[in-house]
This record gives structure tokens, C-alpha cells and sequence, in this order.
């Protein structure tokens, strides 16, 4: 599969994405500049972590309105799968392409450790390969992902199933101490409706080679692959 | 003319700034200090008509300045 990693000025956590998706997982990956007005051959797109342009105004509020963004916001529209991790996650609220906003971590501290995910639905391309009892452990490093939505937002993420991922305890519990920002519910990870759009705070691209203490963020990579793997078979037939 | 833009975070949104200071001027000893908000404060030097400066600068506060999700804004304009 073709892979295409956004790079904007000061993201961070685009060359780890490539070397896992090339290194570990045997995809076809490059980095896309920010100024591109077209994502040529491109099967998923990866929006990664770092800090674009500065945080200035907002996170993510000055990257959404990059030109690259705009054909990303095309490509969702036809149903192409797009993965945002932590920056990545703030630019697509930003760009309305997910519901909500990350905000301020509640302790006004920059929490950078390892936590315990537990996967909601395995209903989507991002989690489809992820079992319910398999708890995931990676990292997180943000200052500002504390998920909010108003309460009506929250009530239609729950209806829909578009919750993929909480933060738990090491038992799998959902508790505050587990929660490392202050996201309602727990929230680490959700998709759209159309489920092709997904974003999480913690770093998968940071938790798939054992040498690095876990691999349980490759699981996630992996159901994206099937999910279009599965997807380019059901169009051939 | 100068444009000027106050933006705050919803009332239902977290504050954990606004808290701590609210905090920290407790413990300072200063009386009677309820809820603090943080937010920002943008001046942008706007030419031409007011009125035509005042819905771009509107436009502008809501698709980009601000996030309505989280956050309110003021615009003024002298």
C-alpha cells in the first residue's frame, strides 16, 4: 500500500511514522510537504505528531488551512482512510474533518509516559484487527489533548461508536488516574462517521518494534493494511 | 482603524489556567477573586471600510481566530 506522511514545519514524528510503515510493516511510504496541492498515488494518508507551525493561534488551527490539507480533506470525502496521531489529531478537529477540540491537559502539564489503551469497537479500519481484551501499551507525549466535545457531540460518539480508544489502568479499568490529560470519557482516539477518519493522541509509530518496549502500536497499522488490503480485493473481484 | 479581538474559552469548557490563577491570587491573600479566564488578545491594523473590515474580520474569527467548539471571541473595531 502507498502511504502518504504529511510533513509541515515542525512536525516531529514524521520520520518514525515512515520507518515503521517502510522498516517494520513493509509498505510503500514518503513524506508529502505541506505546500503540495495533490496526493498523487496515495492509499492512507498519516497526519503525525510534532508541533506544525509552531502551535502558534491554536494546535493544528494554522496546518488545516495548508494547501495539502485541502486534498486531504478531499480524499476523506471519497472515503480514503486518514490516521492522525496526537498533531495529527488536533489539526483534523481543527479542519472539522473529526468532532471536538483538544484543549490544555487538565494538569497544565506536558505528560509524557507510557498508558494503557483499551480499544472501544473493532469496527473500523483503524482497530479492526485490535482483540477487545488486548490492552495497548504506548506512549503519549502532549501538552494539549484533552478531548472536548458539548454534550450533544459526546451523546452521537457514543451512539455511532466512534469512541475506538480510552485510556485504562493496567487491569483495563476505565479510572481518573488512568485519564493522563483530563479527555471526557476517557477518550484517546476517535473516528467520523464515515469511520475513514480517525485520530488519537498517544504514538503507535513509537510502539511497534519490541526494542522499544512495546509493539502494540503496530496492531493498529496492521488493521489499516488488512482493512485496505480487504478493500483492493473486494474491488478486483 | 485597529481591530480588536478577545478571545475566551466557553464557559463549559475546562480551564485549568484560569483555575490556577484564580489559585495563586487566592493565596497571594487577595479578596473576593471568582473565576479567572484566560484567553487572548489580537490587534490587527484593518484600511478600508469599516463595515467591509468588520464581517471579513467576523469571518475570520470564526473560521480561523477562534474555535467555536472551545472558545468565544469579541471583535471591536476603532
Amino acid at each position: 500500500m502507498n502511504f502518504a506522511v504529511l510533513q509541515f514545519p515542525a512536525s516531529n514524528c514524521d520520520q518514525d511514522a515512515v520507518h515503521v510503515l517502510k522498516n517494520v510493516l513493509g509498505q510503500s511510504a514518503r513524506l508529502l510537504w505541506h505546500n503540495e496541492r495533490s496526493l498523487g498515488n496515495t492509499d492512507a494518508v498519516i497526519i503525525p505528531g510534532g508541533f506544525s507551525y509552531g502551535d502558534y493561534l491554536r494546535t493544528g488551527a494554522i496546518a488545516r488551512f495548508s494547501p495539502v490539507m485541502q486534498a486531504v480533506q478531499q480524499f476523506a470525502a471519497n472515503g480514503g482512510p486518514v490516521l492522525g496521531i496526537c498533531n495529527g489529531f488536533q489539526i483534523l478537529c481543527e479542519a472539522g474533518l473529526l468532532p471536538g477540540a483538544l484543549i490544555r491537559n487538565r494538569s497544565l502539564q506536558f505528560r509524557c509516559e507510557h498508558i494503557f489503551l483499551k480499544t472501544a469497537t473493532t469496527d473500523s479500519p483503524f482497530s479492526g484487527q485490535i482483540p477487545l481484551d488486548k490492552l495497548l501499551r504506548v506512549p503519549i507525549a502532549h501538552g494539549e489533548g484533552c478531548y472536548f466535545a458539548d454534550e450533544a457531540t459526546l451523546a452521537g460518539l457514543n451512539a455511532k461508536q466512534q469512541i475506538l480508544w480510552r485510556y485504562v489502568n493496567a487491569q483495563g479499568e476505565r479510572t481518573e488516574q488512568a485519564n493522563p490529560n483530563g479527555s471526557l470519557e476517557n477518550i484517546a482516539g476517535i473516528c467520523n462517521e464515515g469511520r475513514n477518519v480517525a485520530g488519537l493522541m498517544p504514538h503507535p509509530e513509537r510502539a511497534s518494534e519490541g526494542l522499544l518496549g512495546s509493539a502494540d502500536g503496530k496492531l493498529i497499522f496492521e488493521s489499516l493494511i488488512y482493512w485496505m488490503e480487504k478493500r483492493l480485493a473486494a474491488k478486483a473481484a | 482603524m485597529k481591530a480588536k479581538i478577545i478571545i475566551t474559552p466557553k464557559k463549559v469548557v475546562l480551564d485549568p489556567q484560569g483555575k490556577t490563577v484564580q489559585n495563586a491570587l487566592a493565596h497571594m491573600g487577595y479578596n473576593g477573586i471568582g473565576a479567572v479566564h484566560v484567553g487572548k488578545y489580537l490587534e490587527i491594523e484593518v484600511s478600508g471600510e469599516k463595515e467591509t473590515a468588520r464581517k471579513q474580520l467576523d469571518e475570520a474569527c470564526h473560521k480561523f481566530l477562534s474555535n467555536p467548539v472551545i472558545e468565544d471571541y469579541r471583535l471591536e473595531i476603532e
